[in-house]
């Protein structure tokens, strides 16, 4: 028998999922295993369910009242809706990025802190470290370093972005939910934010949400094809740029629809 | 119809139109020259901080001043809790489809057009009547000491009166919170409380301020909530407890202004008074529009 290479523990499973706002089916029975320290991409045409079921993982949906699901989702083989589970801790392991930057209009620092402070985070000192850390792990404290107290909001548009990823770093998530992070951005700072993702997957469970194939490609590990509300396919980046299963996965990825 | 016809009709309608406009402009010019004329040369010192004297024919205002402040800071520190909190229920709380929000929003609105003479009679008959006597039947006052008209009851009667203005301006204030922020708070784990602590009434502040000012200028102009429930025809003292009566600016005016023996020599301190009373809701709806515009330009900074 040949050698496998070990298979990385799954952190997240959905299984089953389907996910309707009011009778309009979102997603349809979707299983999908998300390997652990891995970037994973959600590729797909517009109103394909992949940002929806990005917004399952960590139950932002739940903020959609005519929202509803049946099927599971797992987190380290636990399920996230047990009754056990409340959704606060839910989304400090299961942290978010959003499409567009949202930093609120506070100070740099008071930002990237506010998930700590809203955690029972007290000690100034300790405020201090978590927040320097963060910011350097997102590439940012070298420009920000000497203007901390100054608003968020004087930041560029990549700044902005690379704050929002320091301030969902900052609570220590176990995982990472990125929808677009870069598609408001310009190639510089898009190029910095794919570089931080690179950098972040070794300690950090990444889904990406993306429109930019090139982008897929680049940063991810593994790739998941949506289509109408279906997973279509999902696999090995390499394997579904190159050598897909399915011919609608290398129709979209070709750029023949989409 | 002919084209000259048509341009003769066009041209009347939009020559009505503007004439309509500048009659605003036009009314709002005579009252203000016609008081600034009669009263600056009265607005002294002296007026501004001495009772009425001589029969009303001579003196000052102080005591109508000072009544007015105290009303309208009672008033406001009764409706801000009120109307801030139901506003918060209506827009952060209550499901959207909820029937109880729907009757609410129904009831503020209807708040907001009773006339408020009707103010003053429900003010005189629940808060003086039925929560004063009952009071003073639980503490076994002997005589009349809280079912009696005074500086608590007149402010609580003006708070039910501009409840409506704090209500719609906090809930506008909360509406223009960006959902991204509240989304972001959310993803970070912060519970629904926290977040309308820390991110949403911070972000809603200058609104609900605004709406507070709004309310305080609208309020400390009423004069028919109070007639029956506070305000008093002359005074020489200041009221000095909650159930004191007090006098009130408007109230002094139309008191100047119909009650006087000798209207030649009531004539300068009622154009004085008047003078002031504006001056005072003018200040009070600048601010207002100074947090206003001063809120707008931050938010379009911040896109």
């Amino acid at each position: 028998m040949p050698l496998q290479p070990p298979s990385p523990r799954i952190k997240m499973e959905s299984r089953e999922l389907t996910l309707r706002y009011g009778t309009k089916v979102a997603i349809n029975k979707v299983s999908l295993a998300i390997p652990e320290r891995q970037v994973m991409a959600l590729i797909g045409p517009s109103g394909c369910g992949k940002s929806t079921f990005l917004r399952a993982l960590n139950r932002m949906n739940d903020l959609i009242p005519s929202s509803n699901h049946t099927g599971t989702i797992l987190l380290d083989g636990m399920s996230i809706h047990e009754r056990s589970v409340d959704v606060v801790d839910l989304r400090r392991r299961v942290g978010m990025v959003f499409q567009k930057s949202n930093p609120f209009p506070k100070s740099i620092f008071e930002n990237v802190a506010y998930g700590l402070r809203v955690g029972g985070m007290k000690n100034r000192g300790e405020l201090a470290g978590r927040v320097e850390r963060s910011l350097r792990n997102a590439a940012l404290w070298d420009e920000v370093k000497d203007r901390l107290e100054d608003s968020a909001l004087g930041l560029s548009g990549g700044q902005q972005q690379r704050l929002c990823i320091a301030r969902a770093m900052a609570v220590e998530p176990e995982v990472l939910l990125m929808d677009e992070p870069a598609s408001a951005l310009d190639p510089i700072a898009t190029a910095k934010i794919e570089e931080l993702i690179h950098e972040l997957k070794s300690t950090y469970t990444i889904v990406i949400v993306t429109h930019n194939m090139q982008q897929a490609a680049r940063v991810s590990d593994q790739t998941a094809f949506f289509y109408m509300g279906e997973l279509v396919e999902c696999g090995r980046t390499e394997q579904i740029f190159t050598n897909p299963r399915e011919r609608r996965t290398e129709d979209y990825v070709t750029g023949k629809f989409g | 119809m002919k084209h000259a016809t048509r341009r003769a009709v066009g041209a009347t309608f939009s020559s009505l139109t503007g004439l309509a406009a500048i009659l605003i402009i036009v009314m709002l010019a005579v009252i203000l020259l016609d008081v600034l004329q009669g009263g600056v040369g009265h607005v002294t010192w002296q007026f501004l901080t001495e009772p009425p004297s001589d029969g009303m024919m001579g003196g000052g205002i102080f005591p109508a001043l000072y009544g007015t402040a105290a009303l309208t800071l009672l008033m406001t520190l009764a409706v801000m809790p009120v109307g801030v909190f139901t506003a918060v229920y209506l827009h952060e709380y209550a499901p959207p489809d909820s029937r109880m929000a729907r009757w609410v929003r129904v009831a503020v609105v209807n708040l907001a057009g009773v006339p408020s003479i009707v103010f003053g009679l429900f003010g005189l008959g629940f808060f003086i009547h039925f929560i004063g006597g009952g009071l003073d039947r639980a503490l076994g006052y002997q005589e009349l000491h809280w079912a009696q008209p005074g500086l608590l009851w007149a402010s609580l009667t003006l708070a039910v009166l501009t409840l409506p203005v704090v209500i719609v301006s906090t809930e506008e204030a909360l509406r223009a919170v960006p959902l991204d922020h509240r989304t972001a708070s959310l993803a970070l784990g912060a519970t629904q409380s926290q977040t309308l602590m820390r991110v949403v009434l911070p972000g809603a502040l200058p609104g609900i301020l605004t709406g507070a000012v709004l309310a305080v200028s609208r309020g400390a102009g009423e004069v028919a909530p109070i007639l029956f429930t506070g305000a008093a025809y002359f005074l020489p003292d200041l009221p000095s407890s909650l159930n004191s009566q007090f006098m009130h600016l408007g109230y002094h005016t139309y008191v100047l202004a119909t009650q006087s023996p000798d209207v030649e020599a009531t004539r300068p301190l009622l154009y004085a008074t008047v003078l002031v009373l504006l001056l005072l809701t003018f200040a009070l709806n600048l601010v207002a529009v100074i947090i206003r515009t001063r809120t707008r330009r931050k938010a379009a900074n911040a896109y």
